[in-house]
């Protein structure tokens, strides 16, 4: 077992979004190495113009709940989801893209953000990199 | 033998650490790095991070909400 966090981005909610890139990020600071899994609503944030699409898990009140957090995070300096995205590919972190979830929604290869991911899998593109990770996460 | 400065005053979780982490992967062996910043968990964690990589922490001043620490790399 190596000193690797592996998670599993299965959510495209806004929150949930911030919590694996946080913890990503985080990992591949203290030294770890760092998978993330982008499959069903999570690989939606993937596509094209859609990052910072996502709702709020709880409270999003038709938009205006997300609207008021994201003035919160604004005003406490929270990174935006792109530069943790960027600080993540930075520190050597690897995303995958599930396949599956692209042929389910119609999403091609062309509509992905190709910048960020490094590989397209299926479930033992997972196991593989879950096996050998001290931390995975469902998120 | 150089000494590269990090300010992340102001900034929250996680870009204090991440910040840290981006400028010693940038640093020569000899160089320091020193990270000035206000994020009251940031000082505790960048130690334990420092640990993790087996970095030297040469030193951690406070003045009043800001902290500065120095890392040999």
């Amino acid at each position: 077992m190596t000193d690797k966090a592996t998670i599993v981005v299965h959510s495209g909610d806004m929150d949930k979004l911030y919590s694996a890139l946080i913890i990503a990020t985080g990992a591949l600071s203290m030294g770890m190495d760092a998978s993330l899994y982008f499959t069903f609503w999570g690989l939606e944030r993937l596509v094209k113009g859609k990052l910072e699409g996502g709702r709020l898990s709880r409270m999003h009140l038709f938009g205006i709940g997300k609207w008021m957090v994201r003035r919160r995070m604004q005003a406490a300096r929270v990174a935006s989801l792109e530069k943790l995205l960027q600080d993540f590919k930075e520190l050597g972190g690897k995303i995958i893209a599930c396949e599956m979830t692209m042929q389910i929604m119609g999403i091609k290869k062309d509509d992905l953000r190709a910048d960020l991911i490094d590989e397209y899998g299926a479930v033992g593109t997972y196991v593989q990199e879950a096996r050998e990770s001290s931390i995975t996460l469902f998120i | 033998m150089a000494d590269i400065k990090v300010d992340v005053r102001g900034e929250t979780c996680p870009v204090p650490l991440v910040e840290t982490r981006k400028a010693l992967r940038k640093a020569s062996p000899g160089d320091t790095v020193e990270i000035v910043g206000t994020h009251p968990a940031s000082k505790k964690e960048i130690p334990m991070a420092l640990k993790a990589l087996g970095l030297k922490l040469k030193d951690i001043e406070e003045d009043g909400d800001v902290w500065r620490i120095k890392i040999g790399v």
